[in-house]
């Protein structure tokens, strides 16, 4: 005989039944049941099967510290894994299945593990599966051990929402001394949010026993009617998993199974914590057994689900507010016996549920046992806040002392049980009246007996005994988290919340010392198990990084133009509606044999303006730039203090008091944010300043042998005349003021025309008919990582690494000669830095006909039959102009080995190259004149 | 998480702040020789003091460095205040 729902009592709504199947079975339960106290009104005794012997295991709690009853849940076609049954809502059409057990929790083939516990002891996976190797055996221990089974199902719509909030006043727990805290909170005027996990609010109010004149659901309501008549606002179902720095807190709202959750972020200027307490387990033998469940829970099921936990009871307890319970049970129609569960030799009847118990010479027959070593107070947010513990020998647990002063912890969470003691807590703390001094308490302290032969569980579902805490203790693990990691106990689903004190109780005893002496572990959000999905809520694919976009986009678009995604923007790789090979070849013939007309757009423009602005840009440059005179353009090398290349490009100087920064379009964030510093830190903020101008500004680039030709025709400049590679021009387009930079990333002759975004358009059209006449066409992002390597021109971050200084690049004059402090430059005279085996720029060229290197091969020295890298290659690509392979490689010493063959190792494979010049097309240069 | 006082904006969370160094670490005149060793203790020594801590962060939002004084052990905000300002 089991668990039988009455006929009356409890929340439940019984006119409206849920149907559900348990392991294939059909089960009916009603609305406001759990998973759990359906089952355990269908008569269920054996849930789930533990994580290591397969041990039958029944249900121990009636919510979130229950570790027991964990089951795999399909609703609507899609599973969901290792679900709580005693915090899962019952819904119309669930299938659940037990863990851990094959065919089914009552039959389970693997229950034969039970019988070889002696070869599965505490450490066991350490010390077995070191040698050779913990991965060839972990499929088996996993499949083996594993807990449930995630489904391949997608949910669809799966998404959370994180909410932010603030009030005065938050309370946690809507138990009687939470209900009262809040509703004492919200008279005096103030902002209040009551949240409670369960889906009916009251907490422990309806398995209150022996109080006269209580009537639960009744007191409940007037409460929750007055805090709402005061403003204060209340959530059900929402739990407060976690206290984060200055004063947050972080609460999620359950929204039923298969409905993420929601997470509220929550500031409060005062927290007041109700979240009870719960009972311990009695250490004892067969203490796993089905049908031993806590004593509170017992009466829980009783009084919230109307569901009597069985029908011969004993109750086992040193509780000395144990007899009122009894009375609650028999009232209901089971026959209790008390039984004191500080008496020798306690053992646990039956195996898939508990037939009876012996204690000493007696033996008592029941079906049921609700047990209690005492009750321990929930303190994990109090923990998380940093408020102290202090042990209570009355208690036998532990009890909040000094902490924040924004945060009180009444009730059972403080380890004040009885009602009215708790209720005048509550009214202290919501009016921040002195604390009442805590009434007094005391049970009879339990031990676990250590002679005992049979097993005593302390974690039920990690499978830890008294037996493993005593081999973790004669194998020296002396500190508490030695014991937790080594043995894993209360590193299950429950994190603890009933094995904690248990396991401190058995080390105590072992190591002879008291429980405070042995130490507690830490407490660590959250609270509960929270899905994934909770923390990611809208910070998701482009929510989380939005893409950059052209003005030009719809240009792009038309000309069908393949997209793609580079540095944050969103760019025209090529154009047309050739593969990828072709029209990138095509585009490079266009750009070589006439003109190529590009979207510059994207390349980061910073402009610095004010009187110190020359000295500021010649101390955050590389090269000297303090010689730049109006109307010219250098390139050159940002530094990091390290010495290390942090970005490269062009920059132009107005006048005196005006220089452009152009850098890597990917890069121009970091480049603003690195300026910034250097501005703040080091000069007169008020004498220099910097903005981001990369967004006002649309570029037209034009580049190839026709690019003057175009611009002319485009009519930007009057005067074409002097007007030489690396200088800036100023135009009008369309009557509107135009930038021109004689600069060039392709090696030809190349303009890069800049407008404001509104007339951008016009522009690009213009060049674009201009440049058909003369044979030039768009072309796209592709094609120009072609056409820059061709020339060995550098991408920083591709062709460089965390170790390249621009000494490395072949840019070494600056360090040798610049006078002026620069950013970096002290990190250039290193040992390190001066070392002859630095890796630096080289190309490589490969054997006629071979195929192009793969990107990320090893350059390799061979010695002795062994394979060191001396670098690898960083670009690499099939040169339409060249018609060949070409690539960029960083290699050790790599100046001094110019013409030297070189092998490259790559996946298995070998290959060979020769080192060449970094530019591999037009090395004299003739052609950006031309 | 925290809520730092950006001295021109007011109260902001944690996420809307860099880090940027340990306040306190004048760069050294690299035009003088300067050791090894005392280059590699400005670039990379930190006194990382227990208790009240003295950095330097950055508001991204505003992108205005300033110094604020925090104690490492509690997570209490002790004051921000400009980086040129000498605070009273
Ligand atoms: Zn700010």
């Amino acid at each position: 005989m089991s668990g039988v729902r009455r006929d009356k009592g409890g929340l439940i709504d019984r006119s409206k039944p849920i149907r559900f199947t348990f392991d294939g079975r059909a089960c009916q339960g009603f609305e406001a049941d759990t998973v759990a106290s359906a089952l355990l009104a269908a008569g269920v005794r054996i849930f789930a099967r533990s994580f290591k012997y397969h041990r039958p295991r029944g249900v121990w709690g009636a919510w979130s510290d229950d570790p027991n009853a964990v089951v795999d849940i399909a609703l609507d076609g899609i599973s969901f894994p290792n679900c709580q049954a005693t915090t899962t809502t019952l819904t119309e059409g669930m299938a659940v299945r037990s863990i851990n057990a094959w065919p089914s929790a009552q039959r389970d083939v693997k229950g034969v593990l039970d019988l070889a516990h002696r070869f599965l002891p505490a450490g066991f996976y350490y010390k077995m599966f070191m040698w050779p190797d913990w991965h060839l055996f972990e499929p088996m221990i996993r499949k083996m051990a594993g807990l449930g089974t995630l489904g391949q199902e997608v949910s669809d719509g799966f998404q959370s929402a994180v909410l932010h909030e603030h009030c005065e006043v938050l309370v946690i727990g809507a138990g009687p001394a939470g209900l009262t805290a809040a509703r004492e909170a919200a008279q005096t005027g103030k902002s209040v949010l009551l949240v409670d996990d369960q889906a009916e609010l009251g907490g422990s109010a309806y398995r209150i026993a022996g109080q006269a004149g209580w009537q639960a659901p009744d007191w409940v309501a007037e409460q929750l009617a007055a805090i709402r008549s005061h403003g204060g606002r209340i959530l059900n179902r929402t739990t407060a998993i976690g206290v984060y720095d200055h004063q947050m807190l972080s609460l999620v709202t359950e929204r039923g199974l298969g409905t993420a959750p929601v997470l509220r972020k929550v500031r409060a200027d005062q927290v007041i914590l109700a979240t009870g307490a719960i009972d311990r387990p009695v250490t004892f033998e067969n203490n796993d057994r089905p049908g031993i469940l806590s004593l509170e829970a017992g009466t829980e099921y009783l009084n919230r689900y109307g569901v009597r936990p069985g029908s011969r009871i004993a109750i086992l307890s040193n509780r000395p507010d144990a007899t009122p319970y009894a009375t609650q049970l028999s009232e209901a129609g089971a026959l209790v016996t008390v039984v004191d569960a500080a008496s020798a030799g306690l053992k646990a009847l039956g195996r898939a549920s508990v037939r009876g118990l012996i204690a000493g010479k007696d033996r008592f027959d029941c079906d049921t046992v609700l047990a209690s070593a005492g009750l321990t107070p929930l303190i994990h947010l109090w923990r998380h806040a940093g408020g102290k513990l202090a042990w209570d020998e009355g208690r036998q647990t532990f009890v909040p002392s000094e902490g924040p002063d924004w945060m009180r912890v009444i009730g059972g969470a403080s380890g004040t049980f009885a009602l009215d003691a708790a209720l005048d807590e509550a009214t202290a703390a919501a009016i921040k009246a002195p604390v009442p001094a805590r009434a007094p308490y005391a049970i009879a302290p339990l031990r676990p007996d250590l002679s005992s032969k049979g097993r005593q569980w302390i974690d039920f579902q990690h499978d830890v005994t008294v037996k493993d805490v005593a081999l973790a203790h004669r194998e020296n693990m002396v500190s508490v988290e030695h014991l937790k990691r080594y043995t894993t106990l209360g590193m299950a689903g429950d994190q603890g919340k009933t094995s904690n004190i248990a396991g401190l109780s058995a080390m105590a005893e072992l190591k002879g010392q008291s429980i405070p002496d042995v130490g507690t572990t830490t407490f660590r959000p959250p609270f509960v198990p929270v899905p994934l999905e909770a923390y990611r809520s809208t910070r998701r694919d482009r929510q989380m990084q939005p893409l950059k976009r052209l003005a030009l986009e719809p240009e792009h678009r038309a000309l069908d133009a393949a997209f793609g995604e580079y540095g944050g923007w969103l760019r025209p790789a090529w154009y047309g509606t050739d593969t990828e090979q072709v029209a990138v070849r095509r585009e490079c013939q266009t750009a070589r044999e006439a003109a190529a007309i590009m979207d510059g757009s994207a390349l980061g423009t910073i402009e610095v303006v004010g009187p110190d602005a020359r000295a500021f840009v010649n101390f955050v440059y590389y090269n000297t730039m303090s010689t730049l005179k109006p109307g010219k353009i250098r390139y050159g090398f940002m530094l990091a203090e390290s010495g290390l290349v942090f970005d490269d490009g062009v920059m132009a100087c107005v006048d005196d008091t005006r220089f452009i920064i152009s850098c890597s379009s990917s890069h121009a964030d970091a480049v603003m944010a690195h300026l910034e510093n250097w501005r703040q830190d080091s000069f007169d903020p008020s004498r220099v300043h910097i903005h981001d101008t990369t967004a006002n500004w649309s570029t037209v680039t034009i580049a190839g042998p026709k690019a003057q030709t175009i611009l002319k025709a485009l009519g930007v400049l009057e005067d074409m005349a002097d007007f030489p590679h690396m200088s800036l021009r100023f135009g009008t387009f369309a009557g509107e003021e135009a930038r021109v930079a004689r600069v060039s990333f392709t090696g030809d002759t190349s303009y890069e025309v800049s407008v404001r975004n509104t007339v951008v358009a016009r522009l690009w059209r213009k060049a674009l008919e201009v440049g058909a006449q003369h044979g030039g066409g768009p072309v796209g992002a592709e094609a120009l990582t072609v056409l820059r390597a061709e020339k060995g021109y550098i991408l920083v971050g591709k062709d460089t690494d965390g170790e390249t200084m621009p000494h490395d690049l072949g840019f070494a004059a600056p360090r040798a000669r610049k006078s002026a402090a620069f950013v970096g430059d002290r990190s250039l005279h290193t040992a390190k830095a001066n070392e002859e085996t630095r890796k630096q720029l080289v190309g490589l060229s490969v054997p006629d006909g071979a195929p192009k290197l793969p990107i990320g091969a090893h350059v390799v020295a061979e010695e002795g039959g062994t394979r060191r890298s001396l670098g690898y290659v960083t670009t690499s690509h099939d040169s339409p102009t060249l018609n060949r392979p070409i690539a960029l490689a960083l290699v050790e010493a790599g100046q001094q080995a110019m013409g030297n063959p070189v092998k490259i190792w790559h996946l298995g494979q070998s290959h060979t190259a020769t080192i060449a010049p970094a530019c591999a097309f037009d090395p004299e240069g003739v052609r950006i004149d031309a | 998480m925290q809520q730092f006082p950006c001295p021109f904006c007011g109260l902001r969370d944690e996420r809307e702040f860099h880090f940027a160094g340990e306040a306190g670490k004048p760069r050294p005149d690299t035009t003088q020789p300067i050791s090894d060793a005392d280059w590699a203790k400005y670039l990379f020594y930190c006194a990382n003091a227990k208790g009240a801590s003295h950095e330097v962060w950055v508001h991204t939002t505003c992108q205005e460095y300033f110094v604020m004084t925090r104690d490492t052990v509690t997570m209490a905000v002790l004051g921000t205040h400009a980086l040129h300002e000498v605070p009273a």
